[in-house]
């Protein structure tokens, strides 16, 4: 199905978008509902976009349920890492 | 009848007066005939349905599909302007009623049309085609796994609410295309709408296949049964010649 729920957030940084050119990103749509690409019914997919420049001005990642999970944990694990000094 | 069409891009009024693309495929044979109204998928104005339009063409319908992310984004790739949209909260109803109307509009205008028009929608738009055969004047409805066309949707989440309150209102029959193993709709879901569509006296014609979940038309995913999808064009095309042909 459709879920229609979607969550935003803004977001500071950078992302490899269309052409391989980067792109300043300021914001994040994520969602659980149907890829486009990835061999799955449903995914959660991530859009790091910046609205200013157009739709197309957006990296996209489609993961299966049990990824973005452990991409979760992987980001937690990553910051908890590090001096905390460093991700302030 | 010969299979030989034409396709192409044009702009027509959606709600509000509003300018719109839609993707039109017409048999090359001179008409009268019906004419279908395609309602895209939430992934989007893509390949896979513009696919779809063509195929309606071949069975010799005027058909369409109008491009309901045009407005938030205009020239987009499909998934761009998807994701656009959904950034921006989607296609409220009333928009997607409009956009509906005037695609069927379109067809009626051309000189081909017997001025009947059919509506067939995908996953959201199955919900979208019902919602639009309550709210418009149409010939025949085709809801493909849409779901919350009944049902409550789960706590919590800010789902489009069902459309239980408008099937009194439906003003056309409905032939409704579904899988058992899905879970929104379920096959629970399913019945109720069966049972209140009895209970009002609209026609309707149901089909749900066995080893079958949700989207099994997409060709280009998972989901897609062969089975079920090549019975389910079956059941389109019978569908559709009984309620648009004239």
């Amino acid at each position: 199905m459709c879920t229609y729920a979607t969550m935003h957030c803004d977001v500071d940084g950078s992302g490899k978008g269309p052409n391989g050119a980067w792109l300043h990103v300021t914001h994040a749509t994520v969602y659980f509902d149907h890829p486009v690409h990835a061999m799955a019914d449903h995914t959660l997919n991530i859009d790091l976009t910046d609205p200013s420049k157009g739709p197309a001005a957006r990296v996209a990642l489609e993961l299966t349920a049990e990824s973005a999970r452990r991409l979760v944990a992987a980001i937690e694990e990553a910051m908890a890492s590090v001096p905390a000094a460093l991700t302030v | 009848m010969s299979d030989s069409l034409s396709a192409t891009t044009v702009h027509i009024a959606g709600a509000g007066g509003d300018q719109i693309e839609a993707y039109v495929a017409r048999p090359d044979d001179d008409g009268p005939r019906g004419g279908v109204v395609v309602i895209h998928h939430m992934p989007g104005y893509d390949r896979a349905t513009k696919e779809i339009v063509r195929r309606f063409a071949e069975l010799g319908y005027d058909a369409i599909c109008p491009n309901l992310y045009y407005r938030e984004a205009p020239g987009a790739a499909p998934a761009d302007a998807a994701a656009t949209a959904r950034a921006q909260g989607g296609v409220p109803d009333d928009r997607l009623v409009g956009d509906v109307g005037g695609a069927a509009a379109y067809l009626r205008a051309l000189p081909s049309s017997n001025g009947k028009v059919g509506v067939i929608g995908y996953c959201s738009g199955g919900r979208q085609s019902v919602l639009a055969a309550c709210n418009l004047d149409l010939d025949a409805a085709v809801d493909c796994y849409g779901a919350f066309v009944t049902g409550t949707p789960p706590e919590g989440m800010p789902m489009r609410n069902n459309i239980v309150d408008q099937l009194p209102n439906l003003r056309a029959p409905l032939l409704g295309l579904f899988g058992d193993e899905d879970q929104y709709p379920s096959p629970e879901q399913v019945a109720e709408l069966t049972q209140i569509l009895t209970d009002h006296g609209k026609p309707h014609e149901f089909h749900s296949y066995p080893d079958t979940g949700h989207a099994f038309f997409a060709v280009d995913r998972p989901a897609y049964r062969v089975a079920a999808a090549n019975d389910g064009w079956e059941r389109i095309e019978e569908f559709y010649g009984t309620h648009l042909k004239g």
